[in-house]
C-alpha cells in the first residue's frame, strides 16, 4: 500500500490517471473498437504539444509572470520560412531545419532582449514580440502552399508497430530534458530561481543568463515544432500554431508542474497532452458539438487548476 | 517651468497623449483629406468597442491580474445581443446579467484559491467560446434597433466616437480615481496586505474589478454590434491583445495598481488609428499587427528611457 500512496503523492500521477479514464470511458463506449488505433493518433498529436510544453514548462518554473506567449507565432514563423528554404526538395533539409533553428534562436534573443532592456514583464514582452513575429510569418508565408520534402514527411509520419517513430524521439527528448532539469546545473538553477529568485542571485546563480537560456530554449523548441508539425501536416499554415497557446500552458499546468514556479515535472507533460487529446477524441466518439466540446476543455483546465495550484501561495 | 516639464513623472503622463498627437498629425500629413467630420468618424468607428474592452481589461490589470478572455467574452456577448437581446429582450437582459455575474464569479475563484489570473482566464476564453458557438452557430443574427441608433448618433461638430470615449474615460476617471472606494479598489492593486488590515474586504474588491470588467465587456459587445450589426463567435478575438496593448499604450503599470482609465482610452485611440494610418501609407495589412506591436515595443521603450532618468 505504501507504493500506492507515494505514488499519489506524485503529481504527474494525476494525468496519466486522467487520460487511462478517458481512453476506457471510449473504449466502453465503441466496445472496443479502434481503442488502439486511437492511442496511435493521441501519440502522433500529443508529439506537438509536448514539444512546446516542455519549453512553456521551463519558462513558467523560472517563477511568476513568466510565461511565453510567443510560442503560437514562433511555430508559424518557423513553418512557413523551413517550408520556403526546402520548397519540397529532400537535398534542402539540413539547411531549412538550420533556418528554422535559427528563427527560434533570433526570437529567443529578441524576447529576451525586450524583457531585460524595456523592464517588463515576460507576458507583456512576448506579447509584443509575437505581433511582430507572426507579422513576418504572414508577409514572408503569403500564399504558401508548398508541399515538405518527402523524407521529413515519412519521417514525421513513420509509424514502427503502431507506434509514431517521431513520438519515441520526443519521449528520447523528455527524458533528456527530464535529467536536464533534475541533475544539471542549469536544471536545477531553474528550480531555485523559481522557488525564491533573490536567495538563488545571492547563492552566486547568474539569473539572469539562466533566464536567457530559458527563454532561447522555449522559442528553439517552438520553432522545432514548427518545422516538424510542417512535415506532418504536408506543409505550413499560418495560423498552425494558434492552438498551441493554450494548449503548452496547459499540459504543463495539468502535468503537474506548479504555475507558482519552482516545481517541475517533463513525465507530466506527456500524460497531459495525451489526456487533452483523449478527452477531445471521447467528446467527438459522444457525439458532442463543436460549443460543447469547446466549453468541456476550458472548463476541465479550470477545474484542474483549481485542484492543482491553490495549496501553495504565490510570492 | 522647463524642469517641470521635463521631469520623469510629467513625461510619463504625457506620454499617451503625445503619442497620440503624433500619430493624427503623421495622418494629417499623409491624407489631408482625413482632416473632416467624415473622415474622423471613419477612422474612428471602431473606437468605441475597442476603449470599451481597455477599460474592462484596465480593472482587471489593476487588481494584479491579466485577462486574456476579454476578447472571447466581447464575442459571446455580441452573439447575446445580436440573437437573445433582440428576439426577446427580457431574456436577453438575464443572459447578459448572468456573463457579468460569472466574471465576478471568475474574480472570486481566481482570489479564493490563489490562482494565476492568465490560466484561469485562457481556460474560460474557450468557455465563452463554446457558449457563443452554442448561441451562434453560424454568423448572423441581428443587432437590436437601439443599439444601431445609438451607436449611429451624430453629433454636430465633434466625431461621435470622439464624444464617446471622453464620456467613458471620464466616466471611469470619476468613480476609479476621485471616489473613496475606487481608491479602496485601486489599492487591491498596489498593497493588498494593507487594504486586508485595513478591514477591506480583498474578494469583494476582485469581485467588483472582474464584475466591473465584465459589464464594459458587454457595453463592448454591444457596441460593436451597433456598428457591424451582425455577429459571429469569433468577432471580437482581437479584442484580447488590443486590450493590453491599450492599457499599456495608456499609460498602465503593469503591478501596484497604477492605471489611467484616460490613458486607455487615449491608447485605444491609438490603436484604432494606427489601422488607418497604415492604410494611408499603402503598407500591406499583412503588416498591421505587426506594426501594432512596433507601437507597443516603442512606447515601452520610451517609458523605460524615462524610468531610467527617474533613477
Amino acid at each position: 500500500m505504501t507504493f500506492v500512496k507515494t505514488l499519489s503523492q506524485k503529481a504527474w500521477i494525476w494525468s496519466f490517471v486522467g487520460m487511462f479514464a478517458v481512453w476506457l470511458a471510449t473504449a466502453v463506449y465503441t466496445g472496443g473498437k479502434g481503442s488502439a488505433d486511437v492511442l496511435t493518433a493521441a501519440l502522433s498529436f500529443a508529439t506537438f504539444t509536448v514539444i512546446v510544453g516542455i519549453g512553456q514548462m521551463f519558462v513558467i518554473t523560472t517563477g511568476p509572470g513568466n510565461v511565453d506567449l510567443s510560442i503560437p507565432s514562433t511555430i508559424s514563423l518557423s513553418g512557413a520560412v523551413a517550408m520556403k528554404i526546402m520548397d519540397g526538395s529532400n537535398a534542402m533539409l539540413a539547411i531549412g531545419f538550420a533556418a528554422s533553428m535559427g528563427c527560434g534562436v533570433a526570437v529567443g534573443i529578441f524576447n529576451y532582449i525586450l524583457i531585460r532592456v524595456l523592464r517588463i514583464p515576460p507576458i507583456i514582452a512576448t506579447l509584443s514580440s509575437s505581433f511582430l513575429i507572426l507579422s513576418s510569418a504572414i508577409a514572408y508565408g503569403r500564399g504558401l502552399k508548398i508541399k515538405p520534402p518527402p523524407l521529413l514527411a515519412d519521417f514525421t509520419t513513420a509509424q514502427i508497430m503502431g507506434i509514431p517513430v517521431l513520438a519515441i524521439v520526443i519521449i528520447l527528448l523528455a527524458a533528456v530534458m527530464g535529467v536536464v532539469l533534475n541533475r544539471t546545473m542549469y536544471g536545477r538553477s531553474v528550480l531555485a530561481i523559481g522557488q525564491n529568485m533573490r536567495a538563488a542571485w545571492l547563492a552566486g546563480i547568474n539569473v539572469e543568463r539562466i533566464r536567457f537560456f530559458t527563454y532561447l530554449l522555449s522559442a528553439v523548441l517552438a520553432a522545432l515544432c514548427g518545422f516538424l508539425l510542417s512535415g506532418f501536416s504536408g506543409g505550413a499554415s499560418l495560423n498552425m500554431g494558434q492552438e498551441y497557446l493554450l494548449a503548452s500552458i496547459a499540459v504543463v499546468v495539468i502535468g503537474g508542474t506548479s504555475v507558482a514556479g519552482g516545481k517541475a515535472n517533463v513525465a507530466g507533460i506527456w500524460g497531459a497532452a495525451m489526456f487533452m487529446f483523449l478527452l477531445v477524441t471521447m467528446l467527438n466518439t459522444f457525439g458532442a458539438s463543436a460549443g460543447i466540446r469547446l466549453i468541456m476543455t476550458g472548463l476541465i483546465i479550470v477545474a484542474v487548476i483549481t485542484i492543482a495550484g491553490g495549496d501553495e501561495p504565490q510570492r | 517651468m522647463l524642469a517641470k516639464l521635463t521631469s520623469p513623472r510629467f513625461l510619463r503622463a504625457a506620454l499617451p497623449a503625445a503619442s497620440f498627437t503624433i500619430l493624427l498629425l503623421a495622418i494629417f500629413y499623409v491624407q489631408p483629406r482625413a482632416m473632416s467630420y467624415f473622415g474622423m468618424n471613419l477612422m474612428l468607428q471602431y473606437t468605441v468597442p475597442i476603449a470599451l474592452a481597455t477599460i474592462a481589461q484596465m480593472f482587471i490589470i489593476t487588481v494584479n491580474d491579466l485577462d486574456l478572455s476579454i476578447g472571447a467574452f466581447v464575442g459571446l456577448t455580441a452573439c447575446i445581443g445580436a440573437t437573445l437581446l433582440a428576439d426577446t429582450p427580457v431574456l436577453g437582459v438575464l443572459a447578459l446579467a448572468a456573463c457579468v455575474a460569472a466574471y465576478a464569479a471568475m474574480g472570486a475563484l481566481i482570489h479564493w484559491r490563489n490562482l494565476p489570473s492568465i490560466v484561469v482566464t485562457l481556460g474560460m476564453s474557450f468557455v465563452w467560446l463554446g457558449i457563443a458557438v452554442l448561441v451562434l452557430p453560424t454568423p448572423g443574427g441581428t443587432a437590436p434597433g437601439w443599439v444601431k441608433s445609438i451607436m449611429a448618433l451624430k453629433v454636430p461638430y465633434v466625431p461621435f466616437p470622439i464624444v464617446a470615449a471622453v464620456v467613458i474615460g471620464c466616466v471611469v476617471h470619476v468613480v476609479l480615481m476621485r471616489s473613496s472606494y475606487g481608491v479602496v479598489l485601486r489599492g487591491a492593486g498596489g498593497n493588498p496586505k494593507a487594504i486586508g488590515r485595513a478591514g477591506w474586504s480583498l474578494l469583494k474588491t476582485k469581485m467588483v474589478m472582474f464584475g466591473a470588467a465584465g459589464f464594459f465587456g458587454v457595453l463592448s459587445g454591444l457596441s460593436l454590434i451597433g456598428l457591424t450589426s451582425a455577429a459571429d463567435a469569433h468577432i471580437a478575438d482581437r479584442y484580447t491583445l488590443y486590450a493590453i496593448a491599450g492599457v499599456i499604450l495608456g499609460g498602465g503599470e503593469f503591478v501596484g495598481g497604477r492605471v489611467s482609465p484616460i490613458g486607455a482610452v487615449i491608447g485605444a485611440l491609438t490603436l484604432a488609428l494606427t489601422g488607418s494610418f497604415l492604410t494611408f501609407l499603402r503598407i500591406s495589412p499583412d503588416w498591421q499587427i505587426g506594426a501594432q506591436g512596433g507601437i507597443l515595443i516603442l512606447v515601452l521603450a520610451l517609458r523605460a528611457l524615462i524610468n531610467r532618468r527617474e533613477g
